[in-house]
């Protein structure tokens, strides 16, 4: 079974007051997490085939074509990697 | 000067990033390097390593000399009175924590006030902030008008005889906001005060000249005006760095160190500044690096420079303000800022609209550009900024607007 690690090369904390948290997945595994999150996750709009808003388990997040996605209201980084091992099954 | 002629000497530009050409606009926080840079460090550790002064052998007096030659170049880029005022630092994060430090630490006590402002980096009010809790002087922060623009009255009124050192920035990071060091300085000084400008953003765009302005001291990092990270300039005028404590001790800032055998412990004497300020081995290649990026800059021409980015601003300006969503912030009037255009879309945060340009190739940064009390002045909880430098065009900006157009529809 694959595991966060697999898919996940960084997690950022975005600079403001938003407190944002940005996913990056691994380059050559983007397209594998994109494709197991839209399958996981309720598609609620793609915009020009470059974000994807989905919403997996009452949190709304947009992932973006270019390998990244943005959490808007994970609490702590225990729910976000919890989210994302159910995600990225 | 022609941007598509100085593009051919940055090898990172010919990038593709999510299958677009690079488009560049994260200047403000970090610069490209041109291949004379990058040869530079290639060519010191090819041929030429070995670590700088005390050393007789031919290496360590070549890797001296060119170290000391990339001092004195980068001196006289900002017209400095000799390589003695010119100490090497990490960059100008450093150069402040110096001053407040060694300055600061011995200079300063209960009774006393620093001015600030609230358009400063962090970098610009951290130091102080710490220094301040140690010593227990005052700090006040002169107000910002809305438009990102420093309010000259009420910077004059917090002045009083209590008042030490003034620290500003000569351009905000944030807004590009251009404040007029000299008459600063001028004022400062009739205050008996001392003057530190954070040059971070203006060194590598302006020309920028420490006996004209009158700044007894510069702050400038290497990496945003094409140098290598690690490396930067405290320009700090003689007099004053003669009478300055070293920041912090080691090996190459002491003359002398004497171990005295009725008190059981070491007698030290200093170096000579600059190298009082140097502890340590140096970042020799990245000095050396920066000296290449001073000549590079300089054969240009910083008013060139200046010039380029004006007019970029101006077009990107243009551009901006036929987005019916994009609010721009800071100064309205151009001529009053450099080539950083801070903005928001309506309805999106900046790390959105981030990340769809960086979707087509495009980089800008998102967040508070380590400048959070200017949020505040603009009451946002962050923003997006766009930066230009000499490699930019007019048809990266033209992309960067398509984009920003097809946001709105977002």
């Amino acid at each position: 079974m694959s595991s966060v690690d697999d898919f996940v090369a960084r997690i950022e904390g975005t600079c403001g007051a938003e407190k944002h948290v940005i996913v990056v997945f691994k380059y050559d595994k983007k397209d594998e997490a994109i494709a197991r999150i839209r399958k996981n996750a309720q598609l609620k709009n793609s915009i020009a085939g470059i974000i994807f808003e989905m919403v997996f388990k009452d949190t709304s997040f947009r992932v973006y074509a270019s390998g990244k996605a943005i959490f808007r209201s994970v609490k702590d980084k225990k729910e976000l990697y919890d989210l994302l091992a159910a995600l990225l099954v | 000067m022609d941007p598509n002629k100085v593009r051919e000497d940055f090898p990172i530009l010919k990038r593709a990033i999510n299958d677009n050409p690079l488009i560049y606009f994260d200047n403000a926080a970090t610069t490209q390097k041109p291949r004379q840079v990058i040869q530079a460090i290639i060519d010191f550790y090819e041929m030429h390593n070995a670590n700088v002064h005390r050393a007789v052998h031919t290496l360590s007096l070549e890797a001296t000399e060119l170290h000391e030659k990339a001092r004195d170049r980068i001196s006289r880029f900002i017209n400095a009175m000799d390589s003695t005022e010119l100490i090497f630092v990490r960059g100008t994060t450093e150069a402040i924590n110096l001053v407040a430090y060694s300055w600061g630490l011995h200079n300063l006590g209960v009774g006393d006030e620093v001015l600030l402002s609230l358009m400063e980096h962090h970098s610009n009010i951290v130091p102080w902030e710490i220094v301040s809790k140690i010593k227990g002087f005052a700090i006040k922060y002169a107000k910002v008008h809305a438009d990102g623009t420093l309010d000259q009255e009420d910077f004059i009124s917090k002045f009083s005889s209590k008042t030490k050192m003034a620290c500003l920035s000569q351009v905000s990071n944030v807004s590009g906001a251009i404040n007029d060091v000299k008459k600063i300085a001028r004022l400062v000084h009739e205050h008996h005060a001392l003057l530190l400008v954070d040059g971070a953003q203006s060194v590598p765009h302006m020309p920028v000249d420490v006996k004209d302005l009158d700044v007894d001291f510069l702050a400038f990092s290497g990496h945003k005006m094409l140098g290598p990270t690690g490396i930067g300039g405290l320009f700090g005028k003689k007099e004053l760095l003669e009478r300055m404590p070293p920041f912090q001790g080691g090996g190459e800032m002491i003359k002398e160190v004497v171990f005295g055998q009725e008190r059981g412990r070491c007698d030290i004497s200093w170096n000579e500044p600059p190298w009082k300020f140097e502890a340590g081995t140096p970042n020799i290649s990245g000095g050396i690096a920066l000296g290449e990026a001073v000549k590079y800059l300089q054969r240009i021409g910083m008013g060139e420079i200046f010039q380029h980015e004006r007019e970029l601003n101006e077009h990107a300006v243009k551009g901006l303000r036929e987005c019916t969503k994009v609010r721009i912030h800071g100064p309205s009037d151009l001529s009053l800022k450099c080539g950083i255009i801070p903005f928001t879309v309506d309805g999106l945060s900046s790390h959105d609209v981030a990340l769809y340009c960086d979707n087509y190739g495009i980089m800008i940064r998102s967040g508070y550009h380590c400048a959070q009390p200017l949020h505040q002045v603009f009451n946002l909880s962050s923003s997006a900024r766009a930066s230009f430098y000499i490699y930019n065009t007019r048809d990266e900006i033209d992309r960067f607007i398509e984009v920003l157009k097809e946001i709105e529809q977002l």
